[in-house]
């Protein structure tokens, strides 16, 4: 029995646009041809009655069984409930924080959201810090909050980081690429030499390695990574292993 | 939008990398981020990429009275633009302090230094003059604003020509570009923008500021010349102090970065000029280059080989002899002939598709790049 989402099946892997319509054929499924199924429609997709529709452009990506998303090279970020990003503190106000997240609003980080905080014991955060946290609420009609613990209180990581070092913004996908389990990227660049990294999912990546001038590699190194086929990748890095700079 | 705001570990990192002669782009200290020149299809039109700033310059022209102050003179307007596209920070519609500060700096440099012979654009003196406008459009912002719409604008005003005039009696023609070859401006000299950020008090001086480099300077000063060295204008802002000693420094600096940039506008103009009498390509869409993402390319599908030839052996020698039948020709009409049915293969080769799938076992894997593989297309040749 043929599925209703060979449709999907054989635009996998491609290039969609916006405005680019799969349409299912829902006479099909009522006249038991073809198996009904669920299908869970990521970033870049919407329903739109019986039809789904593209609204971002990029390359259609499939998970099995049925989800099914676009991978866009997309610079603006959105707050999502969950991911973990990178703020800068722009201002204290009151009982909390407003951080800047890359997103269409600040965000607020309540001081009692850090691990160990209480009334009496503020956290030390000063405008201009950088805090690494993870989105409580993040909702399109309202102000979207930060904490920087997890469910148990533990800091788990989160928190104020980043005396030295250097923040600079990448495109999402990259951040992505970067953070997935496999990433070959962060593979090749250890083999250069040691540094510390943060990533957060709103494209800001800070780097911290021994001294400015090999900081300052490894973040020009990460963002030409963004238009670079792996053998390209690898030509680069092997050439500055070799001693270029 | 808000701008977004510099956090403290940038701001400290940047301070250090600059004492230690760094720049984020592995640029020196005097060094210009590429500068690349490009005209339209029409005169007049000049866009500019300073690294990633990047700037449209438009110039047009219109008849108009003069200002009764100046009868025979032709009139000059400059007018900068910031739009949103530029940068989330910028608004339309409201005069920033950086948005007056650019267009008078733009002033002071094209206009009160006399580098265009406003007497040369009189048509009837006290009644019809030229009004030159350069509209500048900021299209995106990486710093360095004022040096790049000053090299579009000067670009622009030497690329441009007016339509061409006769008088006679009272009576103007103005002529269309087909009746007669449009004029080009007169030109006495190519004032350029040059811009010196201070870091630290004036200890540390860097040419050709990015966006984060100059949301911590202290102090901006920026020179207009031309390649003859004559300074047209000097603007120091910031409330910085700066010695004799610097200012002199800079205007050396200076002297040697209009040459090169002067000789860029030329060799641009000289290029664009040679592209049109020869009736060749020209105008933006040519001078883009193609840029295509290609980290997110897809893998080329593997395919195993490694038994290919055995197989294919092996199915040719246990495969029937192909049908003996050959189809005697038809002659439809004198003159003509005709073997088999059109459209159609009669030749009897028509199952060599399924046999090369079925018997050849040609498997598609994912990545790995083992010798025995090879890449596609594989096509074996039964008959």
């Amino acid at each position: 029995m043929d599925s209703i989402l060979s449709c999907f099946k054989d635009k996998v892997g491609e290039v969609v646009l916006p405005g680019d319509v799969f349409s299912l054929d829902l006479s099909d499924v009522e006249n038991n041809t073809v198996k009904s199924e669920k299908i869970i429609c990521g970033p870049g997709l919407r329903r739109n009655g019986d039809e789904i529709l593209v609204s971002k452009s990029g390359i259609l990506r499939h998970r099995s069984p049925n989800l099914y998303w676009i991978d866009s090279q997309q610079k603006r970020y959105v707050p999502a409930k969950g991911e973990s990003v990178i703020g800068v503190v722009t201002a204290k106000s009151g009982d909390s924080f407003k951080v800047d997240v890359g997103g269409s609003e600040l965000a607020s980080l309540s001081y009692l959201a850090f691990e160990g905080a209480t009334k009496r014991n503020r956290p030390n955060v000063q405008v201009g810090d950088l805090v690494y946290s993870q989105f409580a609420i993040a909702n399109k009609d309202m102000e979207p909050e930060l904490v920087c613990i997890d469910s148990c209180g533990r800091a788990n990581g989160m928190g104020v980081f980043g005396a030295d070092g250097l923040l600079f913004k990448v495109s999402l996908g990259l951040v992505r690429r970067l953070l997935s389990p496999q990433s070959e990227i962060i593979k090749d660049l250890e083999k250069l030499f040691p540094f510390e990294m943060v990533v957060g999912l709103n494209g800001r990546v800070w780097v911290k390695a021994n001294g400015i001038q090999k900081t300052l590699i490894v973040a020009n190194l990460l963002e030409s990574c963004e238009n670079m086929t792996p053998q390209q990748r690898q030509a680069l890095f092997k050439r500055v292993a070799e001693g270029s700079l | 939008m808000r701008e977004t705001p510099l956090s403290n570990c940038e701001r400290l990192f940047l301070l250090k990398a600059i004492e230690s002669k760094k720049r984020l782009d592995g640029r020196q200290t005097y060094d210009y981020r590429s500068i690349k020149i490009s005209f339209g299809t029409d005169y007049g039109c000049c866009s500019v990429n300073l690294g990633k700033t990047r700037v449209l310059a438009q110039v047009s022209c219109e008849l108009v009275p003069p200002k009764d102050s100046r009868p025979t003179e032709g009139i000059i307007f400059l007018n900068l633009e910031l739009s949103p596209m530029a940068s989330p920070a910028f608004q339309t519609n409201r005069q920033s302090e950086l948005l007056v500060t650019l267009n008078r700096q733009l002033e002071r440099c094209l206009r009160n230094s006399r580098c265009i012979d406003t007497e040369s654009l009189c048509v009837v003196s006290g009644e019809k003059v030229w009004q030159i406008r350069v509209d500048v459009h900021v299209l995106n912002h990486d710093g360095n604003l004022m040096d790049a719409a000053s090299i579009a604008a000067i670009s622009a005003l030497c690329h441009f020509k007016r339509p061409d005039v006769a008088i006679q009696g009272r009576d103007v023609t103005v002529f269309g570009p087909a009746e007669r070859d449009p004029v080009p401006l007169s030109i006495y000299h190519m004032p350029v923008c040059v811009s010196f950020a201070f870091f630290q008090q004036g200890t540390y001086l860097l040419v050709d500021p990015c966006e984060k480099e100059e949301l911590i300077m202290d102090g901006l000063l920026v020179m207009a010349m031309n390649k003859h060295r004559e300074i047209c204008s000097i603007q120091s802002s910031g409330g910085i102090m700066l010695l004799k000693e610097q200012v002199l420094r800079c205007s050396k600096i200076a002297s040697v970065k209009v040459s090169e940039i002067t000789e860029l506008i030329n060799k641009a103009l000289e290029n664009d000029r040679q592209a049109r009498k020869e009736g060749g390509k020209f105008g933006f869409v040519e001078s883009m280059p193609k840029e295509r993402i290609t980290a997110l390319k897809r893998e080329e599908s593997l395919v195993e080989m490694t038994d290919v030839q055995e197989t294919a052996d092996q199915i040719i020698s246990k495969a029937a002899a192909g049908h003996e039948v050959v189809p005697s020709p038809v002659i439809v009409a004198t003159g003509t002939g005709q073997v088999g049915e059109g459209l159609q293969n009669t030749w009897g080769l028509d199952e060599e598709d399924e046999e090369e799938e079925s018997g050849t076992k040609v498997e598609k894997r994912g990545t790995g790049s083992k010798s025995e593989y090879a890449c596609l297309p594989v096509s074996v040749f039964l008959h």
